[in-house]
């Protein structure tokens, strides 16, 4: 049976598949993964006492969290179609809904990322200073000054000295939370099979940790730091590379529509890009990269770092519009 | 109470008046549609064989789209019809995602808009503005949990099926061969 035409049904968006979602959405997703992973790395290495060892990770990186994960919802509000409106996401909390979640999530975990390096605020200053970062140190400074004109503010600042390690455990907790979260978005849609496996919500948290190594391994000035952040991506990239395995083996042994969704990234349109861009120069390049850097070979930190982040950024850009493209066949 | 369709695939005639009642009536603006008819080609030539199927909101019994809205905009009132109220979309779009049969539309206004089983003309008694006005008489609305209604009976009479019930969404809306 063959579909002829569908009468009076040319809706922008909606065919010849759904197009609802861009790359705002994409991007959202991972600077949401990006967030996830720089306060896991934090919360971790803090929570094991290993704050000195670290303290890029630790006191540093997570500072760019807040500016992140802002620069995100800022690009998820923007693609909302009924803007004025987005209030109502904070009148509800839907458990059945991922993206009320999510809105849920994005509160604690943006609050938490703004209060963290608040409690660091005189280390990171001083490092600030040391690293040469001075448009930076003017909004520590201006921090510092207000906090010791006035008694409230230094109170409460004190007090967050305090509670450091409910924070870290909110934030651990949360993030994962966050990171597993922007695959389970997507994995909720029936309507779309390539999204609809169990397997994203931990391939997009895994991905969303490996960019936030690199992030860390990219900035940090400390030499050791960045090897154990090179080493942990290297094992965050084969854990990735195993779940993609297992995804496209899932779908592959699933019915019609997931077959014909695995199809698209084998053989299909989208197999050059993923396999040859995203696998090979965002995942298996730096990975070999990061090998030879840990056997000694000197090899700028930069290049895997910014490998992995955009190889992210196009993972999510592929999974969005192919996803969309996955559809279940409109025949009786 | 589930209010749903029994519409007859050997009466239709693809001529898009369903489409039209439904425009004029719930003032769905210009290059938009709740509802729609495709056309199907089956055989090989010479021996083809054309159908139609008017096609709109399934209003299923589990809805995707009601469990993905983040803020309870989309729900679901008397008799199982999905209802979108428009002052708590915020138009994220997870609705239309979510749907396999692409029944959801953004309105130019940005909320998000679909077939309502014309439920300000079901308060009046009268049939919804597709089924009104169809010329072959081959759209049937009732109620399915009622043994007694026509479309029960036309569904227990006459082979039937209904659009990609393997999405496991239990669409209300069914087509009598």
């Amino acid at each position: 049976m063959e579909q002829l035409l569908a009468t009076d049904r040319h809706i922008h968006g909606l065919y010849p598949h759904v197009d609802i979602w861009g790359f705002p959405i994409s991007a959202y997703l991972f600077l949401g993964g990006l967030a996830a992973g720089i306060l896991v790395f934090a919360a971790i290495y803090y929570l094991l006492g290993r704050e000195k060892e670290m303290p890029f990770t630790v006191k540093i990186a997570p500072i760019f969290a807040f500016p992140i994960i802002m620069l995100g919802l800022f690009l998820l509000i923007f693609d909302l179609h009924h803007k004025l409106f987005v209030w109502q996401l904070f009148l509800a909390a839907r458990p059945e809904s991922p993206m009320s979640w999510g809105a849920w999530t994005l509160v604690i975990v943006s609050v938490f990322s703004l209060l963290w390096p608040l409690s660091f605020v005189d280390s990171i200053d001083d490092y600030l200073i040391k690293r040469g970062w001075s448009k930076m140190t003017k909004v520590t400074e201006a921090i510092i000054k207000f906090e010791h004109k006035w008694i409230i503010p230094h109170f409460i600042i004190m007090s967050f000295r305090k509670y450091r390690k409910f924070f870290a455990v909110v934030l651990l907790i949360y993030s994962i939370i966050l990171g597993i979260y922007t695959g389970i978005l997507l994995s909720a849609f029936n309507a779309h099979p390539l999204w609809n496996n169990p397997i994203l919500g931990p391939l997009f948290l895994t991905s969303g940790v490996s960019t936030g190594s690199a992030f860390v391994m990219w900035l940090s000035d400390n030499h050791k730091e960045r090897l154990l952040m090179s080493a942990i991506d290297m094992s965050l990239i084969a854990i990735e590379l195993f779940f993609i395995v297992h995804m496209f083996m899932g779908m592959e042994a699933g019915a019609e529509v997931y077959k014909q969704a695995a199809h698209m990234f084998l053989g299909g349109e989208f197999t050059a890009v993923f396999w040859g861009v995203f696998v090979g120069l965002g995942l298996i390049l730096p990975f070999t990269l990061e090998a030879l850097e840990l056997r000694g070979f000197h090899i700028p930190t930069a290049l895997p770092a910014l490998l992995i982040l955009a190889g992210g950024l196009l993972f999510r850009i592929l999974m969005v519009s192919a996803g969309q493209m996955s559809e279940y066949a409109m025949f009786p | 109470m589930r209010l749903g369709m029994a519409i007859d695939i050997t009466k239709c005639v693809g001529c898009g008046d369903c489409v039209v009642a439904c425009q004029t009536e719930n003032n769905v603006p210009i290059g938009y549609s709740r509802d729609w008819i495709m056309e199907f080609v089956e055989g090989d030539f010479p021996n083809l064989n054309l159908h139609f199927e008017t096609q709109r909101c399934n209003h299923c019994e589990d809805t995707p789209c009601v469990r993905t809205c983040p803020t309870g905009a989309s729900h679901v009132i008397e008799g199982g019809i999905v209802k979108v109220t428009h002052n708590e979309c915020i138009g994220c779009g997870a609705c239309i995602e979510a749907c396999p049969y692409d029944a959801r539309y953004f309105h130019p206004d940005g909320y998000v808009d679909k077939c309502t089983f014309c439920d300000h003309r079901l308060e009046d008694g009268l049939d919804p503005a597709c089924v009104s006005v169809c010329p072959t008489e081959c759209m049937h609305f009732g109620d399915l949990d009622d043994p007694g209604s026509e479309v029960s009976k036309l569904l227990k009479e006459r082979e039937n099926y209904s659009i990609i019930p393997e999405a496991g969404t239990k669409p209300q809306i069914f087509y009598l061969k």
